[in-house]
């Protein structure tokens, strides 16, 4: 009788002080974890072999990469991603990573940019626009998102892109703000950044492209949107759409000063 | 020749830690794609690291191994400018060599 009153005594004050019951928070553990991945980051094997392509000569005009125009200038990468998406006045349009080096692999090596854009995620050219992308936002890696926005084609499709972000559709009438427009909110354990500000929004968008490592597949920014489309069950988003290019700028202009990791590591 | 390998050789006190991501499906011959055909085992069989061109690691992989390897070793008395050198080869026959230095 007295043991069993001892070993309650002691249950308890286990209890009190915490100890037993004590745990990291499941942000702190997949924190964790990250940093034990990121020694051996795959997403470094897809920087290694996209600057190996845009080096290379390829496609029907034998050409390489090294002219295309990011937003810096021909062939200049370094900062480049922090600085997209942005207005281009050689397409006319605002463009993000993605779509403006379908542009340049069109206009540079003479590629069918329809085509590719048709073509599913993980097959045949999109495989090499994913480590293209990959070993361009490596060129931004560590700096902090600075798109222009300064030219009335970025401040409208911003505008689009808030539009876009908060538009309530599908069949289970969802948008971007049901999972992403508030603080501290998660989705079973998955925390949901908060995307309409810092430090959501530059935590959310400067960690694309990244490595996931539950089906081991490098995912750009464009493949990301559209997975979320997915699982807001919307038709599936033409690659490089305006829509999802106005989304890529709502959130890199909120993530302004953010910092980029990409390319990061995913659980 | 495989995709490259990223190899990132450190001084570490006497010894060098050596840190090796290895570009590679790893097919286990397990699995089945969606028309229930089995996807064919590829994957890394034998594996080599040389210090300064003498043998200092080998190994034989099977399908247990994860995609993109990653492999960590210490090279006893390797000191910085040492060259470090990882091969592998696959059950297709296919090879590729890295090398690197210790920083």
């Amino acid at each position: 009788m007295t043991q069993h009153r001892v070993l309650l005594a002691a249950l308890l004050t286990a209890c009190a002080t915490g100890t037993v019951w004590a745990q990291k928070s499941t942000a702190e553990g997949i924190a964790e974890y990250r940093a034990m991945l990121a020694d051996g980051n795959p997403s470094d094997l897809f920087e290694a072999k996209g600057e190996g392509l845009w080096q290379q000569k390829r496609g029907p005009k034998n050409a390489s990469l090294e002219q295309c125009d990011l937003g810096k200038g021909p062939g200049v990468v370094k900062g480049a991603f922090v600085e997209l998406p942005r207005y281009f006045a050689d397409t006319q349009r605002v463009q993000d990573m993605e779509s403006r080096l379908l542009t340049c692999m069109e206009t540079l090596q003479g590629f069918n940019a329809a085509e590719i854009a048709r073509t599913p995620f993980g097959r045949a050219e999109q495989v090499n626009m994913t480590a293209l992308a990959a070993f361009v936002s490596a060129g931004s890696r560590g700096m902090k998102f600075n798109l222009p926005n300064n030219t009335v084609q970025e401040k409208t499709m911003y505008e689009v892109g808030k539009r876009v972000f908060f538009a309530r559709s599908g069949t289970h009438d969802f948008s971007c703000a049901s999972c992403h427009a508030e603080d501290n909110k998660r989705i079973r354990l998955q925390d949901l950044p908060n995307l309409t500000k810092n430090p959501g929004a530059g935590n959310g968008f400067g960690a694309w492209p990244a490595y996931r490592v539950s089906n081991g597949q490098m995912w750009g920014m464009q493949l990301r949107l559209n997975d979320c489309y997915r699982q807001q069950r919307f038709p599936y988003p033409l690659f490089g759409s305006d829509a999802t290019i106005a989304l890529g700028l709502y959130l890199g202009v909120n993530g302004k000063g953010g910092e980029s990791i990409a390319p990061a590591i995913k659980r | 020749m495989g995709d490259p390998m990223r190899i990132r050789a450190q001084a570490a006190g006497s010894n060098a830690t050596v840190r090796v991501l290895m570009a590679h499906e790893m097919e286990t011959g397990q699995r089945k794609d969606a028309a229930g055909k089995t996807i064919p085992a590829w994957h890394i069989t034998n594996v080599s690291a040389t210090h300064n061109g003498k043998p200092v690691l080998s190994a034989e992989w099977g399908p247990a191994v994860a995609k993109n390897p990653f492999l960590q070793f210490t090279v006893k008395g390797a000191k910085a400018g040492d060259k470090i050198a990882v091969s592998w080869k696959d059950n297709k026959g296919d090879t590729r060599t890295d090398e690197a230095t210790v920083t």
